[in-house]
């Protein structure tokens, strides 16, 4: 048992180290950093003062290490378009992108585990049919589609939610919440459900799945000769039976959800880090572009080898097996 | 399941019930079209990020409601000699940390503005050096007879030389060194605003500065600053009240924004002259023709003039708010003569022609080098020219990206066909675009010089307006000199680019002028 | 042909009977049952029959700068006050044919969809087989690299990808290979699931004893192997394509929506919708409206069909 964890811890530290050096290649040879650092007016003297400063006439090898101790202790490095650290930078987003991403998680179970099992109980009922073809079109449209219609609806026709930002958000040292003002949780609604859409769908048909399946078990056939109520059956003995992969599959989802919160914050202008990332790739901001692909490869692969371990730990099964095939949402 | 679902109702009641809570004092909510790039005024030559800034840092002279010149920091001063002007410091005057503002102050931000590192050191072209004479008098040295420098003056704003000198910020921020400067996230100067906090491109809160030395014409207590770079969502924030003013409102937004009646819009021509600049060396960028540089024969520049129809661009483009030119400056700029503002006709069969004759009747391809966040609908322009060109056969590489991207290719000479806007700012005179654009590059003449345009005689006659302080005779030099430039087609003038600021019903009264620079200090709220 | 002989007479094809079994009919019996299955690709057809045949049915081409006239710019559909002859669902502001500019468009959607798909599939089938078939070193590197791609979120890398390589580009050729870059940037990250239903039907076939019989008798046996696993393979393949395709799509639309994937001068749908999205206030509603409305079509019928199939050929495949 333990020599996998290590096993697993090694290998989520060497696919680090890979993404690292990608991150390390954007650098090098997405423009010379000299050329994009120093205006027009240096003269070659200072180029090459900067050249051996930045450490650019090592070899790349030096270079890629130097990166890496760097990098550990947060340094990326400043912003060529803000001229801030990128560390300070984007841990003042991380709270509202992480913000977002978890009031949408908890949106996305709160309504899909019910509509789940909903339609697994009642597979023949005209509104579970429904439910599945919401369910589809949730999958199926955009997120930047159903952003711009909450906004035109919401915003501009009723003018109840706000089209943009944040709202006021109240400070504790580096980390802030809009949980605690009227308007900050005003603003989370949009973003979130827009955000919240695909997961809740998947959700729900997740647990419909399970459900289908832990009902037709003998454990579930007993629990009803019995004469158990349906209702005790469907919710203490079948759901909590398939709530473990829907646990992990949440875990999981995470890392991608971080990683899509980019699209919804750029449509509702949420001051998130993946806002931050998508203006860094419109400017080429270097810097900011590795650090996010980094940090966020860092949270992906944390949360992997997690629910990797949960497995381990649930499934003993798994123990013999090589590597589990963690299934990919996007 | 039961409890989880009964707090997540509450928590959705909770969600739905909360409303907005009203402040008691005065906050303005000001929705940009972007941010300002640092809280250092001289870390980027950006016109909008000094505007804003002007709110916190003030300069010796400004100017007032009628853009006059007028005192600021400096209450008089006086001409020693042609090369020595003496300015009188206002005396009282604080910076928002306490400190004193004295001559040591003035001096030490005249060294960071000319710093060879300082972008900003083409707005001061005539500067020499300065000596302070005693703690409430300095000396500033120039080139002779410079007639200039008090428009100069109005946007180069002093800082306090003990906070510079503690955190370490002599100098003008250097990205290259690898760290962060303290005057890009911080600031301290004698303005009607300060600082109170700042996200990048998230928020920047001003507080009002009790102790400012002017008696406020304003009742702002607090202004919120935050860019919306969707043109969309900036509007919808403006509708619903999320934001009080916006200075970019979208043109086409314009009659919907109108059409509301809590929504008051201010729309008209700024100074800005927006054209195109041609690569004037010996080879193309990116072009099928590479022996030799198409741009340089005056006929193919007349082609690509005479097939823009401005006209249809001025209406639907620019929805009618642009004021089409065939001038480099607006009618309000000292130098104009309605002479330079006629226009070549549009008329695609002549340009064709025109083609035939310089030997590319079958056009040619080149690089066509835009932005996508400088302009009023820059973008647009550039696509619409481009189908015009494609009409007569000229095939524009259009390459559309952000300013700070496009200005590296701008200097570097990496075009062959760019897209450049002029407000003369803060000068507020043809000299300004006269000694930076279409001068030759030599010493600090000719900064935006990006083509390589070299005109001697042009060259002659700005020199001579920069040391002339008779204020006809340097004009005349000056209209001369746009003549010329304008008989050559040297540049391809576009229009004086509209400006419109709106602004919801907590606003009272503004001050617009045709720099299109918001000033809060004379702005009443309800 | 000859791959379908084969599975005929393997009776250890079950999925690949499945499949002959549709061919048969017992399957289209199922299908046309099914009401949104067949909908969807009804709908799916038509979408792509006017997208291939775009330049036959499109009054204008929108690629073509030469036919963008401004006084023709941003008029309403042609139901509505104000609507001209040809310009069926109005214009944009720089008088692209709305009509025109959408089948233009899905057929530069349905390309990179498409050939995103295929291009990942042939990668996972290449890397399936080797790692599978060759095993040890060469399996453990395959696999590893396939973690790799799966511990970067996907969008990430698209946008990386792209952003890169129209960095790198010179001017004159970025706008004619965007759609190979974009299609690049997606398949790069979706091979990995094909490769690992491949690898894993390889390693059970090749302990097989026909296998160990071919390799006996010196016959070129990863031949024969291969004409085994691909039938075997077929469904599982052709059902996680088909629900690949829809998200293939959705990461083009996505990734032009950004304003990192098809420029303005060649719009695909994701690229009208940004460029709609600035004009919703200004009352030109259907320059948003339309290609929103012809790319949700899309991605809900490629999505639907593709859940059909995957309940209909494996209902244990999720």
């Amino acid at each position: 048992m333990l020599a996998i964890i290590v096993k697993r811890i090694g290998n989520a530290a060497l696919v680090m180290l890979v993404v690292a050096f990608i991150a390390f290649m954007i650098f090098q040879f997405l423009g010379d950093p000299v050329q994009l650092m120093l205006n027009s007016q240096a003269t070659q003297g200072d180029r090459d003062a900067l050249r051996i400063r930045l450490g650019l006439d090592q070899p790349v090898i030096i270079q890629f290490f130097t990166f890496v101790v760097r990098a550990l202790h947060g340094d990326f490095g400043v912003s060529f378009r803000n001229q801030r650290e990128v560390m300070s930078l984007i841990a003042e987003r991380f709270p509202a992108t992480f913000e977002l991403v978890m009031v949408s998680t908890v949106l996305a179970l709160l309504i899909g585990i019910p509509l789940g099992v909903f339609a697994a109980i009642n597979p023949k009922n005209l509104a579970a049919r429904a439910a599945r073809m919401v369910s589809m079109i949730g999958i199926s449209v955009p997120a930047f589609v159903i952003g711009i219609v909450l906004i035109l609806v919401f915003s501009v026709q009723l003018g109840w939610l706000p089209a943009f930002g944040r709202g006021e958000v109240v400070q504790f040292g580096t980390w802030s919440t809009g949980l605690l003002t009227p308007s900050g949780r005003l603003a989370l609604i949009m973003p979130s459900i827009s955000l919240a859409l695909f997961q809740i769908s998947f959700i729900m048909r997740l647990v419909t799945a399970e459900m289908l399946e832990v009902l037709r078990t003998d454990y579930i056939k007993f629990a009803r000769a019995r004469g158990l109520p349906d209702r005790s059956v469907h919710f203490r003995h079948a759901l909590k039976n398939c709530m473990m992969p829907v646990v992990t599959m949440t875990g999981m989802m995470i890392g991608d959800l971080i990683a899509f919160a980019l699209v919804t914050e750029t449509v509702f202008q949420w001051p998130g880090m993946g806002l931050l990332f998508v203006q860094a790739v419109m400017f080429i901001d270097i810097p900011v572009m590795a650090a996010y692909l980094m940090i966020v490869s860092v949270i992906f692969i944390t949360l992997n080898t997690i629910v990797d371990f949960v497995y381990l730990a649930v499934d003993p099964r798994l123990r013999q097996a090589g590597s589990g095939g963690g299934g990919h949402v996007r | 399941m039961k409890s989880l679902l009964r707090t997540s109702v509450a928590a959705v009641v909770a969600l739905t019930l909360t409303t907005f809570s009203a402040a008691a004092e005065n906050v303005l909510k000001w929705g940009a079209q972007r941010d300002v790039v640092s809280l250092d005024p001289y870390s980027y030559g950006d016109t909008f990020t000094i505007a804003v800034l002007n709110h916190v840092y003030e300069g010796l002279v400004r100017y007032d409601e009628k853009l006059q010149i007028a005192p600021a920091l400096a209450t008089s001063w006086e001409v020693v000699s042609p090369t020595v002007w003496r300015f009188h410091l206002r005396k009282g005057v604080k910076f928002h940390n306490g400190a004193p503002f004295t001559a040591d102050d003035v001096i030490a931000s005249l060294i960071r503005v000319s710093d060879p590192a300082s972008p900003l050191r083409g707005n001061l072209p005539a500067y020499k050096g300065a000596t302070k004479v005693d703690d409430y008098t300095v000396e500033i040295n120039t080139t002779p007879n410079y007639p200039l420098l008090l428009n100069d003056l109005t946007n180069i704003v002093i800082f306090d030389k003990e906070w510079l000198v503690a955190n370490h910020a002599e100098a003008p921020t250097d990205v290259g060194k690898g760290v962060e400067g303290y005057a890009t996230s911080h600031a301290n100067g004698t303005g009607p605003f300060k600082i109170l906090s700042r996200k990048p491109d998230a928020e920047t809160v001003f507080e009002v500065n009790k102790d400012w030395w002017d008696k406020p014409k304003h009742n702002i207590d607090k202004i919120i600053f935050t860019p919306i770079t969707s043109s969309a969502t900036r509007v919808a924030a403006l509708l619903s009240g999320e934001i009080d003013f916006t200075n970019s409102a979208p043109l086409q937004d314009i009659p919907r924004l109108q059409a509301s009646p809590d929504i008051k819009v201010l729309a008209s021509n700024e100074l800005r002259t927006v054209f195109f600049l041609f690569n004037r060396t010996d080879k193309t960028i990116a072009s099928d023709i590479t022996d030799k540089n198409p741009m340089n024969d005056i006929k193919v520049r007349q082609a690509m003039y005479q097939s823009i129809d401005i006209d249809a661009l001025q209406k639907k483009v620019m929805r009618g708010l642009s004021r089409n030119t065939g001038s480099l400056i607006a009618p309000a700029i000292p130098g104009y003569v309605d002479a330079l503002d006629s226009r070549l006709p549009y008329d695609p069969d002549a340009a064709k022609k025109l083609l035939a004759e310089a030997g590319y009747p079958n056009g040619f391809s080149f690089s066509f080098v835009c932005e996508n966040d400088g302009y009023v609908n820059e973008e647009e322009i550039c696509q619409a020219v481009s189908s015009m060109w494609a009409r007569v056969g000229l095939k524009a590489n259009l390459d559309v990206a952000p300013t700070s991207l496009q200005t590296a290719k701008f200097e570097s000479g990496k075009f062959d066909v760019g897209i450049l806007g002029w407000a003369n700012e803060p000068m507020i005179d043809s000299f300004s675009i006269l000694v930076q654009v279409v001068h030759s590059k030599i010493d600090t003449s000719g900064v935006f010089n990006w083509g390589g345009w070299k005109y001697p005689e042009v060259d002659a006659l700005i020199d001579s307006a920069g040391k002339e302080l008779d204020r006809e005779k340097r004009l005349g030099f000056q209209t001369q000199a746009l003549t010329k430039v304008k008989d050559d087609i040297a540049f391809l003038p576009l229009h004086q680019q509209p400006m419109a600021w709106a602004m919801g019903p907590k606003i009272e009264s503004i001050v617009q002028l045709t720099d299109n620079k918001p000033r809060f200090w004379l702005t009443m709220m309800k | 042909m000859s791959v379908e002989t084969q599975a005929t007479k393997t009776p250890d094809a079950p999925r690949f009977a499945r499949l002959r079994a549709f061919l048969d009919g017992d399957l289209a019996h199922g299908f046309f049952h099914t009401p949104s299955a067949v909908i969807s690709a009804l709908v799916l057809l038509l979408i792509a029959l006017t997208a291939i045949a775009a330049p036959l049915l499109s009054p204008q081409n929108p690629y073509d700068l030469t036919q963008l006239f401004l006084d023709k710019a941003e008029l309403p559909p042609i139901w509505s006050a104000g609507g001209e002859a040809p310009y069926l669902l109005g214009t944009d502001v720089q008088g692209r044919d709305i009509f025109s500019a959408i089948l233009y468009g899905s057929r530069i959607s349905l390309m990179i969809g498409f050939a995103s798909v295929i291009v990942s599939v042939l990668i996972g089938i290449a890397v399936g087989l080797t790692s599978g078939y060759i095993g040890g070193r060469i399996d453990n590197f395959l696999m590893r690299v396939g973690d790799l791609v799966l511990s970067i979120p996907t969008l990430l890398v698209a946008i990386l990808v792209s952003a890169i390589f129209r960095q790198l580009l010179p001017v004159s050729l970025r706008d004619a290979f965007t759609p190979v870059i974009l299609t690049t940037s997606i398949a790069i990250t979706s091979w990995v699931q094909y490769a690992r239903i491949v690898r894993a039907s390889t390693m059970v076939e090749a302990r097989k004893e026909y296998v160990l019989a071919a390799r006996i008798l010196q016959l070129p046996s990863s031949k024969i192997m291969v004409s085994h696993i691909l039938p075997n393979v077929m469904t599982a393949v052709l059902v996680t394509a088909t629900l690949n395709l829809g998200l293939a799509i959705l990461a083009e639309a996505t990734l032009s929506f950004l304003g990192v994937g098809m420029p303005v001068t060649q719009p695909s749908l994701g690229t009208l919708i940004r460029i709609g999205n600035q004009y919703f206030f200004s009352g030109s509603w259907w320059v948003v409206l339309f290609p929103a409305l012809q790319l949700s079509l899309i991605i809900l019928a490629v999505n639907l069909l593709g859940d059909w199939l995957r309940d209909a050929l494996n209902p244990k495949l999720r």
